[in-house]
């Protein structure tokens, strides 16, 4: 949540405080935005929910939505058209150690809040920023109810959103983030990591 | 078209017939197009032109879904063509694109903002100019997608095919000397808060392209670049702004960059969630792999390629590593039995292309050339059987599955022929 998100920065803010001041080098080159800028400007979500604004929606509303505007690419089940497949079934999941696997939304993305964010960036295509928070938590509730990950009546929020657990949630190497950046120590080499 | 493509097309369709009229005049043939000569013949040469007898052209295509004919086939971008390069450096308009399907915005350079925020004591915004007014780099840097050379995926057939040529099997990294200010200075101008371990960036394109990355790098060798060969950033590049990540994946090198949003972890954005984390036969996927190998690929000869007669032939290619700078290139005309050390040419730059070359005598038999680079970390580009035990599989593997596989950086061989034709021998 947003209003949220800005006490944390103000929390944060007040132990940085207590380190050395660091001033600009640099004189009038660059001017400090206003809150409001920056609330427009950012769409940032993370995957524990940092940046969700609050709505809600169900798969049954999304339905709606999913017909009128994102049908027309991904097909009336979300089975792909011109646009790929997202809808994703146990198959896909299973499909991962194969010479062939199929990587969709419900079958292998690791975060439900990236389908909100995706959503909210980019879609629908060529005309994003056009749905409201709410028609976005439904078309999310709508994909991942018929990838058999939520219950039709569920509703997301985002309190509830960050907490769906998606099939291939632990399907990533190394599991914890803070293991992510040193690449050396991940013994990762030629670009691939073990 | 845009109004000044068809003002530059029609000055050049005038100019050919004027030319044309020149000829007419000699033989008695009729004047060509009836169309306006240009105010002032200088015009032409306000803006280059190569010559009308050099065709060199990227392949493929944006894939662009809603241009996409029918039966068109998908393509995962357009290539460069490496095999008709000489030097270091990729011209602007022959650099690779990969955008994922959209189209390159239309940015007003005087409209457009960068924001920094986040995990910052002062958040800050800048007008492309105000960042032309801080303390610049120009580095040499390559930029490749971490598809490049794979042999599965969309361009994957024609990528294994006998005939494919480098710009089909290699075309998917460029190199320019990029212009810019480094990200740390600003990052530092910001005032990064305790806490704060990643970034992510995100672009003005029609889907907002997000990546995050290591905070660690932002302030290590990272860049906002607003130049590239000289010359503003070519729309297709990102204009007017764009991130240049040396050494890393092609996806972070954020075009059209608009935000940067200091975080304390991966945000997750759909490309590091969906195709780009590696997925291993185990059915785990690496994420956020980020570091490029050593790469490196003869361009002449190279498949679809003849040599006329045998006799004396200059072998010529790229070397590269997101590693560091290329220490060594050695080249082998006997299938990898026997290598000699080839020459490198300056200025070799760090995780940049470095061009390297060979003399080389065609006896007009069956001859295998091979590249293989070594990188100043000491890291040695590796053989098809090498990269297969890394992904603890056979080489087999690489043809059988329709998997992208990332980040594939084996040597690379071409046969000669008996009658001159170089083919692509990686199977």
């Amino acid at each position: 949540m947003r209003f949220s998100r800005l006490l944390v920065c103000g929390a944060i803010l007040l132990t940085a405080a207590a380190m050395p001041a660091q001033t600009p080098s640099y004189k009038n080159v660059g001017r400090t935005p206003t809150k409001e800028e920056i609330q427009a400007w950012d769409i940032s979500v993370g995957p524990d929910g940092k940046g969700l604004p609050p709505g809600q929606g169900t798969a049954k509303e999304g339905a709606v939505v999913f017909a009128a505007k994102c049908a027309v690419c991904h097909g009336p089940d979300g089975g792909g058209k011109v646009g790929p497949r997202i809808v994703g079934t146990k198959a896909d999941t299973e499909s991962l150690t194969t010479l062939h696997p199929v990587r969709t939304v419900g079958g292998y993305w690791p975060y439900a809040t990236t389908v909100w964010d995706y959503i909210n960036r980019g879609m629908p295509r060529n005309n994003s920023g056009t749905l409201s928070p709410n028609e976005v938590y439904s078309v999310t509730a709508f994909i991942l109810w018929k990838s058999g990950i939520i219950q039709e009546g569920d509703v997301l929020n985002e309190k509830t959103l960050p907490k769906v657990q998606m099939p291939n949630r632990n399907g990533f190497i190394p599991p914890k983030f803070s293991d992510i950046p040193d690449e050396k120590k991940r013994g990762c080499t030629q670009g691939v990591c073990p | 078209m845009n109004p000044k493509q068809s003002d530059r097309r029609r000055f050049l369709k005038s100019g050919a017939a004027l030319a044309g009229l020149a000829v007419g005049a000699a033989t008695g043939a009729g004047p060509l197009a009836a169309e306006p000569a240009p105010e002032r013949i200088d015009d032409l040469h306000l803006y280059g032109e190569r010559s009308h007898f050099v065709n060199s052209v990227r392949t493929g295509s944006i894939n662009n879904p809603e241009r996409r004919l029918e039966h068109e086939p998908v393509a995962f971008g357009l290539r460069t063509p490496l095999q008709d390069s000489v030097g270091m450096i990729t011209p602007a308009s022959l650099h690779y694109i990969v955008s994922h399907g959209f189209e390159p915005p239309d940015i007003d350079p005087q409209e457009h903002r960068l924001l920094i925020h986040g995990m910052v004591d002062r958040p800050l915004i800048f007008t492309v100019d105000e960042l032309k007014r801080l303390p610049s780099v120009s580095r040499f840097h390559f930029i490749e997608c971490h598809g490049n050379s794979t042999t599965a995926g969309p361009g994957g057939p024609e990528r294994i095919a006998p005939n494919a040529t480098v710009q089909d099997t290699h075309g998917f990294t460029s190199c320019s000397q990029w212009t810019g200010v480094p990200l740390s200075l600003l990052l530092k101008e910001a005032g990064v808060q305790k806490g704060a371990t990643w970034i992510t960036a995100e672009g003005a394109d029609a889907n907002k392209h997000s990546k995050s990355f290591p905070l660690a790098k932002a302030m290590d060798d990272v860049f906002v670049a607003y130049g590239q060969n000289g010359e503003p950033i070519r729309p297709e590049q990102g204009f007017p702004l764009r991130l240049v990540v040396p050494g890393w994946q092609g996806i972070n090198n954020v075009k059209w960059l608009r935000r940067i949003d200091l975080v304390d972890e991966p945000y997750m954005a759909m490309m590091e969630s969906s195709r780009y984390p590696s997925l291993k036969l185990d059915g785990k996927s690496r994420w956020f792999e980020f570091e490029l190998g050593p790469k490196s690929v003869i361009t002449y000869p190279s498949g679809g390629q003849r040599l006329p007669v045998p006799g004396f032939y200059e072998i010529t290619g790229l070397a590269w590593s997101g590693g560091g700078a290329i220490r060594r290139v050695e080249v082998s005309a006997d299938g990898g039995k026997t290598w000699k050390d080839a020459k490198l040419h300056d200025p070799i730059a760090k995780k940049a292309h470095t061009r390297f070359s060979s003399p080389w005598e065609w006896n007009g038999e069956e001859a295998v050339l091979h590249s293989r680079c070594t990188d100043d970390q000491g890291l040695v580009q590796p053989t098809m059987a090498e990269v297969a035990k890394l992904w603890k599989t056979d080489v087999e593997f690489f043809r059988k599955t329709s998997l992208v596989v990332g980040d594939f950086n084996a040597i690379q061989p071409w046969k000669i022929n008996r009658d001159g034709s170089v083919q692509n021998a990686l199977f």
